[in-house]
């Protein structure tokens, strides 16, 4: 098929346009869909053989020419990452993959890798071929049980089918992949610290440079990328590079998977190109909202929140779109929060929850998230406030901004400041009148 | 007896899956941890050292890095360790409220195990799966998910029969024959969307 390119700057939104079909979750939900025999049915382990026929460089050249770019969040280019991995330095190689989901909003990966954990294998060998990597290690948080079983069950029909091992489909390649179980810790989805978790060390982060290209697992050259990020990888291998430049938007190519959560009639998974509006993915596809909204989480916790109006709803969700907005694509985790619902109530969850995930290895997270910005938003929330406090919160922020030894430290920034600009009204209500604009109410409730 | 002697084949397997060097050798601590928690519910005393020689370390630091992570247990927990999310699309779903239910349920508070023996209950963080909130997972075996408070009092009377329902294993979306997205009760998404068209060919330009 001739790759049909959108017409930039307009971003092509959406699945009405009929050139776009699943691939990623093409296969989750089918019986059987985790096993060896349905995978090979279905077109699997043939874009491995693709690239092995082109050669490391090329494969390198046409996940670059795809426009990829990294889908856990920072949206580096997947093929230029690719490329900083040093070339015949005579040392071990290794690739990681991160499915330690857990940025609160996100739960794709969990079904990629129980419902379809040879699409990741594949593209796990092609990107250890690349890079030049013998070892791959998917580090899968502790929590996610059954998709660790299933991961494990594929590694080994695959290394039995002579697809992992020595000299991999003839291909005078060798790979070993290896699965390493987390233990419950959001910090881990960092890749420094998830690094340290896997050489068996409290998982704080690590100083860059360098950069894990140069000193990564064990101090060797070492590339993490997240699940669907490799999974996406297989299907460029599969069905070419144009075929996914031709989706999404200018800067912004291919399919992503959004995730949405909180009150909407069907809360989910969509696979859909890059460029798709808000207003499409909660009203077309997820059904729309049951009741009235007031913000919406972008991608995940840590990105600030935006107003629920005309203006975000029509945001294409791309990269720059996003950001253009005010916030991040993130991992694609999309959460409205219902107008009823305390924002100040809610942010404070949030910051708990940084709070509790700390690892506590520099003073303005693990003071400023951990102890004084928890306790600001309790007694807020506890309705004790005093004038001043938002105030005190704002300049607290500003002494924990850009301050902290890795990212988690911001990230609990994003829900703070958006949520204080946008919603002032209720902060000053707790800080001056002790009274929340919007009461708590039962939520848990029988359908 | 220590727990690694009569089990030497999977000591090995274990370390075969990392370099074969001192940090080699450290980095099976997590799976070592996890075999014996597996096993024994929990992970203390005795276990820490043997865990520690094995990996070339000292119990003091067997027992720092557990206190990192959230899901090892140096305490024994109930039969059935009931792990609610708390973050903030469960709580705004009602996990807050489905935790208070189960610490006067079951009367138990975090750390403590029901006098039956049966119970105990941890706030964690989020689970991933926010798209079916609230939720819990019962020991490992697997998440229950859009907890409503029928489903909790099933759940929680099953338990107390000792039989643990099977979890749930929902899948949001799957795709039909026209590469449509559905739901799994087989309802079409995106309903204002016609006529997906089928895949590209394989490998466009030829095989390589």
């Amino acid at each position: 098929m001739t790759a049909v390119a959108p017409n930039p700057p307009k971003p092509i939104t959406s699945g009405k346009d009929p050139r776009f079909a699943p691939t990623l979750y093409a296969h989750v939900g089918q019986p059987e869909s985790w096993t060896l025999g349905y995978y090979r049915r279905n077109g699997g382990y043939e874009a491995v053989k693709r690239a092995f026929g082109m050669g490391a460089d090329t494969v390198i050249d046409e996940v670059k020419k795809s426009g990829l770019r990294g889908r856990g969040g920072a949206g580096f280019a997947t093929g230029l990452k690719w490329s900083f991995m040093p070339l015949n330095d005579g040392k071990p190689h290794y690739i990681i993959c991160n499915a330690d989901e857990s940025e609160p909003g996100s739960f794709k990966d969990r079904y990629l890798l129980s419902e379809d954990p040879h699409q990741l294998i594949e593209g796990m060998i092609i990107a250890g071929y690349a890079m030049r990597a013998s070892v791959g290690y998917i580090y899968i948080r502790g929590e996610y049980v059954h998709a660790a079983e299933r991961i494990n069950a594929a590694i080994e029909e695959a290394r039995e089918a002579g697809l992992l091992g020595q000299n991999v489909m003839n291909s005078g390649f060798d790979f070993q992949l290896h699965l390493h179980r987390g233990a419950g810790a959001y910090i881990c989805g960092e890749e420094t610290a998830l690094m340290n978790s896997l050489e068996g060390l409290r998982a704080n982060p690590r100083l860059k440079p360098p950069f894990p290209a140069a000193a990564g697992l064990y101090g060797l050259p070492t590339t993490i990328n997240n699940v669907e990020t490799f999974c996406a990888a297989t299907q460029i291998l599969k069905f070419g590079a144009e075929w996914h430049a031709g989706m999404g938007t200018e800067k912004s190519k291919g399919m992503k998977l959004f995730q949405v959560s909180g009150p909407v009639a069907r809360p989910g998974v969509y696979e859909l190109p890059l460029g798709t509006t808000f207003r499409e993915l909660i009203y077309d596809w997820a059904g729309g909202p049951l009741e009235e909204m007031k913000a919406i989480i972008p991608g995940g916790s840590s990105c600030p929140m935006l107003r629920w109006d005309d203006k975000t709803l029509d945001t294409p969700m791309d990269y720059e779109s996003i950001a253009g907005a005010g916030s991040m694509l993130g991992t694609g985790g999309v959460t409205v929060i219902p107008k009823a619902d305390c924002i100040v109530n809610a942010t404070w969850n949030m910051v708990r929850f940084y709070g509790h995930e700390s690892c506590g290895k520099c003073t303005p997270c693990r003071e400023g998230i951990s102890s004084w910005m928890t306790r600001m938003y309790e007694k807020l929330v506890r309705g004790h406030g005093q004038p001043g406090d938002v105030q005190l919160i704002l300049d607290m922020s500003e002494n924990i901004g850009g301050r902290s030894f890795c990212a988690l430290a911001d990230a609990c920034l994003g829900p703070v400041l958006s949520s204080i600009e946008l919603f002032r009204e209720e902060y000053d209500s707790l800080a001056q009148f002790q009274t929340p604009t919007y009461p708590a109410r039962r939520r848990w409730k029988d359908a | 007896m220590s727990y690694f002697t009569d089990k030497q084949p999977l000591v090995a397997d274990i370390f075969s899956r990392y370099p074969d060097s001192p940090q080699g050798r450290r980095s099976a601590l997590m799976p070592l941890i996890r075999e014996v928690q597996d096993a024994e519910g929990f992970v203390n005393g005795t276990h820490l050292d043997e865990i520690a020689a094995l990996c070339g370390t000292t119990a003091t630091e067997v027992r720092s890095v557990m206190s990192f992570y959230s899901t090892y247990h140096t305490l024994p927990t109930g039969k059935y360790h009931l792990q609610v999310c708390s973050t903030v699309m469960c709580s705004l779903a009602g996990s807050d409220e489905l935790w208070d239910h189960l610490v006067e349920a079951l009367d138990v508070q975090p750390g403590e195990v029901s006098p039956d023996g049966r119970f105990s209950v941890q706030k964690v963080e989020c689970l991933g799966s926010c798209g079916t909130a609230p939720m819990m997972q019962i020991n490992d075996d697997g998440y229950y998910e859009s907890v409503t408070p029928g489903k909790c009092a099933r759940i929680l009377e099953s338990l107390r029969a000792d039989l643990q329902p099977l979890p749930d294993n929902p899948v949001p979306v799957t795709v039909n024959a026209e590469g449509r997205q559905m739901l799994a009760n087989g309802e079409v998404v995106g309903a204002s969307i016609t006529g997906l068209s089928q895949l590209p060919p394989i490998f466009p330009g030829g095989e390589a």
